[in-house]
């Protein structure tokens, strides 16, 4: 399979990306490590008329400590967070949820802005950002803005960044000594998760991403208040599924997926120690 | 346009679309069809090479992505008529039967040791989870991967 023909464009900075975004308007597609955009080109299921390659503005390659949170470059690879010792002992989740992206070629080629500027709501990225309450950091022809994890992922395969702007930064929160899980089911080591469980617990209270339970990556919230609440973690994991509208496929099931979200939430909560 | 690239520590340069793939580029336009095409969807791993020293499917990496730079695929482990010491390993293991995901696997499997250079079983079974073999039920690969790790005593 062979993407449909495109013209190609270098993008040498974040500034040149965006001069050629607002250049070629929504013909223009942007290109990270391809992970997400080549498959979807391949089947022809998007077809960019200008493919921007941002890949190799190596300034948008970091991870840094800013006192009370990380700030992740968005085109950070895979491989470079999950064996991050600063991403490791600060956000663990984080860490554990890329560790479980795809398999070892696809992490060393993926990036972290790449996959969730893709707003797939099978991705393990996202859950993980939703759980610890990340921060993206959106550069337009109108300057920088800030985007709560909560308001990034609007439907699916979309997000709020704008077609003429470029993710450039994802912030996570520092939690040293929170207990974490990340609980992925799936048929084959490196398939997308039927469903994923990524939940955070930090001195009382929690955060719970699912992955694949919606049209788009969602968190959990009627388990996030139960625990808040004092509940313990079956009857919490219980109300994982309320309100979510989960994919019906050929790996599961509408009712399946719904006792999947419960039971890996039940797991996850259990693992990280609420 | 031009894509130019270090293949097996040879320069090449070739006019192609921007939409050729790499494996593409490599088996179609630089003659090197020792890396296979399988699954054509990122999963099955048979189109494996080195990009800058890492394993990655080539598949679904544009020729124009690894502009400038360098790219090893199976025709260049061996030194000559010498294997690598992967390849050695798959060969005394018996490490493949029709031999189809075997270019991939042993790229993917030098890359693994470059990264973990004493693994364990387990650590070798996950490496590897990017690349399917439908003949040998993994164990002899995995036994040849261990062997090519130094780790004679894994052998049976």
């Amino acid at each position: 399979m062979i993407p449909a023909a495109f013209d190609y464009v270098r993008a040498e900075s974040a500034g040149h990306a965006l001069e050629l975004l607002a250049e070629h308007g929504d013909g223009a597609k942007l290109l990270a490590g391809g992970h997400s955009l080549i498959p979807l080109m391949k089947f022809r299921l998007a077809a960019p008329a200008v493919v921007v390659d941002i890949g190799r503005i190596t300034d948008l390659s970091y991870v840094r400590d800013e006192g009370t949170h990380l700030a992740i470059g968005a085109l950070t690879r895979h491989r470079d967070i999950e064996t991050s010792d600063m991403v490791g002992s600060q956000a663990g989740l984080l860490a554990a949820a890329t560790s479980k992206v795809g398999d070892p070629q696809v992490r060393h080629r993926g990036t972290i802005g790449g996959a969730i500027a893709h707003g797939d709501p099978a991705s393990d990225i996202p859950a993980a950002l939703l759980a610890l309450r990340a921060t993206m950091v959106v550069d337009g022809p109108d300057g920088q803005r800030e985007v709560s994890s909560d308001d990034f992922f609007k439907g699916f395969l979309e997000t709020a960044i704008g077609e003429q702007e470029l993710l450039t930064e994802i912030r996570v929160p520092k939690v040293p000594d929170a207990g974490w899980s990340f609980q992925k089911f799936n048929r084959r080591a490196q398939d997308w998760a039927i469903v994923g469980a990524a939940v955070l617990v930090d001195n009382g209270s929690c955060g719970v991403g699912l992955v694949n339970m919606d049209s788009r990556p969602v968190r959990a919230a009627g388990v996030e208040s139960a625990i808040a609440g004092g509940a313990g973690a079956a009857d919490a994991a219980a109300s994982a599924a309320d309100g979510l509208e989960p994919p019906a496929d050929l790996n599961a099931g509408v009712e399946y997926r719904q006792h999947l979200a419960r039971v890996l939430t039940r797991r996850g909560l259990e693992e990280a120690g609420a | 346009m031009l894509v130019s690239m270090t293949v097996n520590g040879d320069q090449v340069s070739l006019d192609v679309e921007p939409r050729t793939l790499l494996v593409h580029y490599l088996r179609d336009h630089a003659g090197l069809t020792g890396t296979n095409i399988g699954c054509d969807t990122s999963s099955c791993g048979a189109c494996t090479v080195h990009l800058d020293g890492e394993a990655v499917k080539s598949c679904t990496v544009l020729a124009v992505q690894a502009d400038d730079r360098e790219v090893t695929t199976i025709e260049g482990l061996a030194d000559g008529d010498v294997l690598h010491p992967m390849q050695q390993a798959f060969h005394e293991c018996h490490a493949l039967q029709c031999g189809y995901c075997t270019p991939g696997m042993v790229m993917a499997a030098v890359s693994l040791l470059d990264e973990v250079p004493n693994p364990t079983e387990d650590d070798v079974r996950e490496g590897l989870e990017g690349n399917l073999c439908r003949c040998t039920g993994y164990h002899n690969i995995v036994r040849a991967v261990l062997q090519a790790a130094g780790g004679e005593e894994t052998r049976r």
